[in-house]
């Protein structure tokens, strides 16, 4: 119990000390991407812009995709999703990464995943401007329910906090993990709602009791509701009646932060308790 | 933990797994799993070691290489757990065990001062009040916005040493590092190091020249194969060692 009560007076006191170094280190790796480049930060919102256009042409003229205002409906969702993957994907080497630093002085070493999903998200806060200017181009009708925005992505964080810090202290051990890594994100991506609408998939039930299972299905669909509240989401046709965005309920709220909080609490454990042989192996 | 002592190393054990390749995919864990190689040689860095630092003491450590010094420092700065016993250590460390830990060459020098600041665990504002101190001591003014991969490793080095020892620690961990840059700037930190002995902070130092140890240390261990062979003070030890 002794030791439980030091571990965590240690953790507040590191988390203390060195949340300058945890802003260093995302102001670093903020300088390093855009270094060079003529328009810098600006790419962060062209990026997605352009992406959107590609994909957007691609899916909503080719496939012909029903969904009402489709643009932004993928684009909406996708920005969920290019979070979730980009917070991932650098956190999962962000430990193998920062082997110089970790061989050579005391660190909280949870501040390498926690820094790149922080790093994700500052970037992530730049496309969401694209994605407004989209949406209204799109027309969609504006609502306040913007401003509920932060909700999803708070959850949506912390999942990603959580997730990270199982995979990078994974990674460690098992350096497969990052060639295999992109393989499932690329399955994981199709398991989510993004470039087509939960209707299109109603009656298989397989399929849609897998994409239910899905975690980061219920972050998008409330990110969905609550940037696009109101507007219509599938036309009405002659089998089924037409889909709106609503308002998340409690227990929307509730399923995500449960979600949220059982990932960042295993996150923790598995991490605090592979940790102490990080430095074997890197 | 007795008041008086600045480290208390108790029964510390430190083991390696060192097996003969690394076994890093899970196909090649899982086939030794099955097959029951997965056998590793136990490699035991530091053996039972027992040490009390009293609080303003120049502790030198003596030995061989891969006596387990270096671990020793390490496990004292907190960056190896060890795998039995126990440290305890009173008040803040800085460790000169590599210098310049987390540059980021990529950086100007000016970046990389707050970076590796950060690093030590500094506040921003403490590296604001010390940033001209740090700069005046490595004499690096004239560079202070170039990349650092345009530096020499000398520059780099006095950079390193520069932010390390800008705080008056509790406990100073040298691990023979009194070599950097010309004769000129190892005089500096030579004064500077000695600065910091005359005002009350614990230094562990490790080096190879005993000489340096002679005139610098008041107490000495020696390791060999991980155990501790001696302890007391620093002329018996020193003498005991050359006379092995």
């Amino acid at each position: 119990m002794n030791q439980n009560v030091k571990g965590f007076k240690k953790f507040i006191l590191d988390a203390k000390m060195f949340s300058p170094l945890l802003f260093n280190l995302v102001s670093r790796d903020f300088k390093i991407k855009y270094r060079r480049s003529i328009l810098g930060v600006l790419w962060s919102v062209l990026n997605p812009l352009l992406t959107m256009l590609v994909i957007s042409q691609v899916f909503g003229i080719l496939l012909k995709v029903q969904v009402e205002h489709f643009a932004a409906y993928y684009l909406v969702g996708a920005t969920i999703w290019n979070f979730f993957s980009e917070a991932t994907s650098m956190s999962m080497t962000s430990v193998l990464g920062g082997a110089s630093l970790i061989k050579k002085v005391y660190l909280p070493k949870y501040i390498f995943p926690l820094e790149k999903c922080l790093f994700a998200l500052i970037n992530m806060a730049f496309s969401l401007i694209a994605v407004v200017a989209v949406m209204l181009i799109d027309g969609v009708t504006p609502t306040w329910a913007m401003l509920l925005a932060p909700v999803p992505i708070f959850y949506t964080f912390v999942f990603c906090v959580g997730f990270s810090l199982i995979l990078s202290a994974l990674t460690v051990y098992f350096r497969d993990i990052q060639h295999l890594y992109g393989v499932l994100l690329t399955v994981w991506m199709y398991l989510t709602p993004i470039i087509y609408p939960m209707s299109l998939i109603q009656s298989n039930d397989v399929l849609r009791t897998i994409v239910m299972c899905n975690p980061l299905y219920y972050f998008v669909a409330y990110f969905r509701n609550v940037m696009m509240l109101g507007n219509v989401m599938v036309e009405e046709t002659a089998e089924q009646a037409a889909v709106y965005y609503t308002m998340p309920t409690l227990a929307d709220n509730l399923i995500c932060f449960g979600i949220a909080a059982v990932t960042l609490l295993l996150g923790c454990l598995i991490f605090s308790k592979a940790q102490k042989k990080f430095i074997l192996h890197i | 933990m007795n008041p008086n002592n600045a480290v208390e190393l108790k029964n510390i054990e430190m083991h390696f797994n060192m097996s003969k390749e690394k076994v890093d995919s899970i196909k090649e864990y899982f086939l030794r799993f099955v097959t029951r190689k997965l056998l590793y040689e136990d490699f035991v860095a530091l053996n039972d070691v027992s040490i009390d630092i009293p609080k303003g003491d120049v502790f030198g450590i003596l030995g061989l290489n891969g006596s387990g010094k270096s671990t020793m420092l390490k496990v004292i700065s907190g960056i190896l757990t060890p795998t039995k016993g126990t440290v305890e250590t009173a008040g803040t460390i800085a460790p000169l065990i590599e210098l310049g830990a987390g540059f980021d060459l990529d950086l100007t020098a000016r970046e990389n001062i707050y970076l590796n600041g950060s690093v030590l665990g500094y506040s921003k504002k403490f590296m604001d009040e010390k940033f001209q101190d740090i700069v005046d001591f490595s004499e690096m003014q004239d560079f202070l916005d170039t990349p650092m991969k345009n530096y020499s490793s000398g520059m780099v080095a006095r950079i390193g040493f520069a932010i390390a020892t800008i705080t008056k620690p509790d406990i100073l961990i040298v691990d023979e590092i009194l070599a950097v840059g010309d004769f000129r700037f190892q005089q500096k930190c030579e004064d500077r190091i000695n600065a910091m002995i005359n005002d009350d902070t614990t230094v562990i130092i490790v080096s190879h020249s005993i000489e340096q140890i002679e005139r610098l240390c008041k107490h000495c261990a020696w390791l060999e194969k991980g155990k501790l062979r001696m302890i007391g003070p620093c002329q018996d030890v020193c003498d005991a060692y050359k006379n092995q």
